[in-house]
């Protein structure tokens, strides 16, 4: 799939597979699509070639149920909206033609925000909520719609250590209650701790597998563009930080500062068989732990 | 967004002036000239690189230029543009009554029937059409309904001034509620009583319909601010006073 907005292309030759029980990160730079194949699969950007498929037939013609968590940057925090008001959205798609939201679609709702224990949140106003709480709003109004398909937006953007670590642990609770994950995110070193699957993208995508394998630093390299040293930690693949040496040179030698960014777009190659459609489907067993 | 009530009653002016030349039934053609304007801002804002105020204001200000251009140009202009520039109750015909309300019953149906997709998109169009909204309709509608109320309430309020009577309604209610659906009740009935309050008052004060109007509604907006200020200074004074007795108390 080639996809992007306006006529300008954001991503390239895309082949991606979702399946029943993944927990997949996007990982890769600013710019680099990850917002362009989440809204792809969703329906939000336009596609200029190939197509997303949902179990082999194209979404225009069968829709997947779908979650979307946009990045939170994008919202209008002064609008006059409360919890319970956005998080009655999400099931904007049952009884469509009553205007109101009906007592089943308030259970749902209060439900959803008791789980995510945002419940007694429900008549403020959004702005006056925590960061944590906030994305936890958003959450619950993907939720309510009953997903298949979760797709997060940088979700743990702007939160503490100890609310990105409750955020990823409701998502994996979540994808244990079968609910497939996909979330574009910049949290290379959370990615590795808490996700079995992650998929580089750079414009295209550049690798894919569970993070061991795929954080390499010939793979990081290609997807961000410069050097990336990669550790070990209690058993979890890391990505070190390169350090400031302050008051030395910045000309390459041993311990300065220069990281030596020298990826190019030459060295980028396509992991994937191009032209194949993006495809909603069931990985087939095993393949996943 | 509230840019958007000021420039399309500046743009509608547009569309009554070249209603006029061309002897076109005012009501449609400047509600049609509203509704291309509205649209033809959706549109340009669609390119990412221009801003939905820039938009709005290149849009809606070169159709009001038009306007003016015409008058300008036919020096033999009979019909006065006043009224619909600065409003005049008196000029207000028995068939102006009826497409009021006509349009103010039509735009409370459809704002009721299609609350849950415009409250969506209003708040988060990007996210709304991945939830099936039909973002592009909605905001279509969006633009009808308000070059409808534009155009009808131009002859009671004027251009100049419409702006101001639809955007102040809704600001005074945000300061009481946090709620969507509670300031859209309240800004209708806060628009209702300001609109009332305003017409008599240019009545008896012999003053302009659509100046009088926003004056009681700027009127209510200061008493309102002043309210809601002093309202937060004294919880917070008490919340003060409170915390204080508490340490007293553990003392």
């Amino acid at each position: 799939m080639t996809a992007g907005y306006g006529g300008t292309t954001a991503i390239t030759n895309v082949s991606l597979a979702i399946y029943p029980e993944d927990f997949t990160a996007l990982l890769g730079p600013s710019g680099a699509g990850k917002t362009t194949l989440l809204r792809a699969i969703v329906g939000g950007a336009d596609i200029y070639a190939g197509e997303v498929l949902y179990k082999g037939v194209s979404i225009k013609k069968r829709q997947p149920r779908t979650g979307y968590v946009p990045q939170l940057e994008t919202i209008d925090w002064n609008f006059p909206v409360t919890v319970t008001e956005a998080v009655l959205m999400g099931r904007i798609r049952s009884a469509r033609f009553l205007p109101w939201f009906s007592r089943s679609d308030r259970d749902g709702a209060f439900e959803i925000m008791s789980r995510l224990g945002i419940a007694d949140l429900a008549n403020r106003q959004i702005r006056a909520l925590s960061g944590g709480q906030q994305h936890r709003v958003f959450l619950a109004r993907a939720l309510v719609s009953d997903p298949e398909v979760l797709l997060l937006d940088e979700p743990t953007a702007g939160v503490d250590v100890k609310t990105r670590d409750d955020i990823l642990h409701l998502l994996d609770e979540l994808n244990h209650q079968g609910i497939a994950i996909v979330m574009a995110t910049h949290e290379i070193n959370a990615v590795a701790a808490h996700l079995p699957w992650v998929v580089c993208v750079n414009r295209c995508i550049i690798a894919e597998g569970p993070p061991r394998e795929v954080f390499t630093p010939e793979m990081l390299r290609r997807t961000y563009g410069a050097e990336m040293p990669v550790t070990e930690f209690g058993g979890i693949t890391m990505v070190a930080e390169t350090p400031h040496f302050y008051g030395q040179r910045r000309d390459g030698a041993p311990g300065s500062a220069d990281s030596g960014a020298n990826g190019n777009a030459h060295d980028r190659g396509h992991h994937h068989a191009h032209g194949h459609p993006a495809e909603l489907a069931g990985r087939p067993p095993g393949q996943r732990t | 967004m509230s840019y958007i009530g000021h420039g399309l009653s500046h743009a509608v002016f547009g569309g009554a002036v070249v209603s006029y030349v061309m002897s076109i039934n005012f009501y449609i053609g400047a509600s049609l000239w509203g509704l291309l304007s509205a649209l033809l801002v959706q549109f340009t804002t669609k390119r990412r690189s221009i801003s939905a105020d820039a938009a709005i204001g290149i849009v809606t200000t070169a159709s009001f230029a038009v306007g003016i251009a015409i008058i300008s140009h036919h020096k033999s202009f009979t019909r006065s543009f006043d009224a619909a520039l600065f409003g005049s109750v008196l000029g207000v015909t028995s068939g102006d009554l009826v497409a009021i309300l006509f349009v103010a019953v039509s735009v409370a149906a459809a704002v009721i029937a299609g609350y849950k997709y415009l409250l969506f998109t209003t708040f988060d169009p990007d996210a709304a059409g991945t939830f099936g909204v039909p973002v592009g309709w909605v905001d279509a509608f969006f633009a009808l309904a308000l070059a409808a109320t534009v155009v009808v309430s131009m002859q009671v309020v004027g251009v100049t001034m419409l702006a101001a009577a639809i955007v102040i309604p809704p600001v005074i209610a945000r300061q009481h509620t946090h709620s969507f659906g509670r300031v859209l009740a309240l800004s209708t009935g806060i628009g209702a009583i300001c609109g009332s309050a305003g017409v008599y008052a240019s009545y008896y004060a012999d003053i302009s319909s659509g100046a009088a109007v926003v004056l009681v509604s700027s009127a209510l907006f200061v008493f309102s601010m002043v309210y809601t200020s002093a309202r937060s200074h004294l919880t917070g004074a008490r919340a003060r006073a409170r915390r204080e007795a508490q340490k007293a108390g553990e003392g």
